[in-house]
């Protein structure tokens, strides 16, 4: 069978894998991080978003084999190695960004690419951005807020004022 | 999914040999082919992986518009300062294809030789009066290459190796999204240039993309688009909208389009 080599979250990593393995079978069933998940399988939902070398990605409609040699990260590798969370995952949890949390994996990781190639989103490139992370729990209200005060903070700014939020 | 053999060459001539082997088939970005393998529609015995080749990257202006590589993802496009340069509504395009993840993956080659019927890029192709080269040599005139819903003039084991655009005056893509596949519902592209307009629409028909004479013939004359009957003998009929729902839409997205040309 062939073999893969890959980083993952800073560590490297190989295995055997066939030529169907999906990225996200190698992560959950090879490596253990079942932090990444499968929701839909049809690439509709974004629940499987990593990053593959800087670029969100939906791990279940690309190869194990086709991330040969690239720096993976998953949501595992979002928090400090002591279990400081990350100024994004900080966010989501004052802002309550999250309820039943199947679908937090793939926001926090597609709201960190977002965040990479524009550190300062309206509330509408917010919206727009998560195109492809479904979440059915929140009406996305506390994501987008999440999101935004993140992107704020990881500025050095306060975090915006809601109240035009609260009022809808 | 079933199994297949996979292979990654690093340059143009490796792939094309792989690909004249039995039941290869060229993978690119992946963001229709993997899903298509998973539901089992489509069994391949080789998978050559086309995106690391360097004969497929790069974004160039050339005289009078932009040669864009087959390799070129999305984000490249939405993002290339000579794209939007040479044509802004190019990247505009490329910006509203699929979703984020989609489009860091999915490119230009993978795209048109793929030639989904409601796919975004075909209709840039056409109306910009693109020219598809190959990797045997050929350079193909959009309206030759694009030959019904999935068909394209590509022969067995060829690539898309770059797509050249000619620079509009002016233009604009009008996309009405399928909300949950995120394709064009219907997606008009309207683009001026000197000798006239094109006006390409896709997500419409049931033999893929087209331009339509009598909305280019209006808009070249001045003319009131209202009052060019759309026919909606051809179009698409699914659960998603009637071929009369369609035809409307397509003169209404062009006329959308006219007015938002830059």
């Amino acid at each position: 069978m062939p073999q893969v080599s890959m980083t993952v979250n800073g560590k490297r990593m190989a295995g055997e894998v066939e030529g169907r393995t999906l990225l996200v079978e190698f992560l959950r069933e090879n490596l253990r991080l079942t932090g990444t998940h499968v929701g839909c399988d049809t690439s509709q939902c974004g629940a499987c978003v990593v990053h593959v070398n800087g670029d969100s990605v939906k791990s279940c409609s690309i190869l194990a084999l086709a991330a040969d040699g690239a720096e993976v990260t998953t949501i595992e590798g979002m928090a400090a190695a002591d279990g400081a969370l990350s100024q994004l995952q900080e966010a989501f949890r004052d802002y309550h960004g999250l309820q039943c949390g199947f679908c937090t994996p793939g926001m926090i990781m597609s709201a960190a690419d977002l965040i990479k190639s524009n550190p300062n989103p309206t509330e509408t490139e917010v919206r727009e951005w998560l195109e492809g992370n479904i979440c059915r729990c929140t009406g996305y209200q506390n994501i987008v807020k999440a999101i935004l005060a993140a992107a704020a903070r990881m500025r050095g700014e306060a975090d915006p004022d809601f109240a035009a939020f609260a009022a809808e | 999914m079933y199994n297949f053999e996979y292979a990654k060459p690093d340059n143009l001539e490796t792939a094309k040999s792989l690909m004249a082997r039995e039941g290869a088939q060229a993978l690119a970005g992946g963001q229709s082919l993997t899903p298509t393998m998973k539901q089992r529609l489509a069994q391949p015995e080789l998978l050559v992986d086309i995106t690391g080749l360097p004969e497929l990257k790069g974004v160039a202006r050339v005289d009078g518009g932009v040669r864009i590589g087959g390799g070129v993802r999305h984000v490249e496009v939405e993002r290339s300062a000579e794209v939007q340069a040479a044509a802004p509504a190019l990247a505009q395009l490329a910006g509203k294809i699929g979703d984020p993840q989609v489009r860091n993956r999915g490119t230009l080659g993978g795209s048109i030789a793929n030639n989904d019927p409601s796919a975004c890029y075909p209709a840039a192709v056409l109306a910009l009066d693109g020219v598809v080269s190959t990797s045997n040599g050929r350079d193909i005139a959009a309206a030759d290459f694009f030959q019904g819903l999935y068909e394209t003039a590509l022969e067995e084991g060829e690539l898309v190796t770059a797509v050249t655009f000619k620079a509009p005056m002016r233009a604009a893509w009008m996309k009405f999204p399928q909300p949950a596949s995120r394709f064009s519902l219907v997606g008009v592209f309207v683009a001026q240039f000197a000798d006239g307009h094109r006006v390409a629409v896709t997500g419409a028909s049931e033999s893929g993309v087209f331009r339509h004479g009598d909305l280019e013939a209006a808009l070249n004359t001045g003319g009131d688009l209202d009052s060019v009957a759309v026919s909606p003998s051809g179009l698409i009929a699914d659960l998603h909208g009637t071929p009369e729902y369609r035809a409307n839409l397509i003169r209404v997205q062009a006329k959308r389009g006219a007015a938002a040309m830059v």
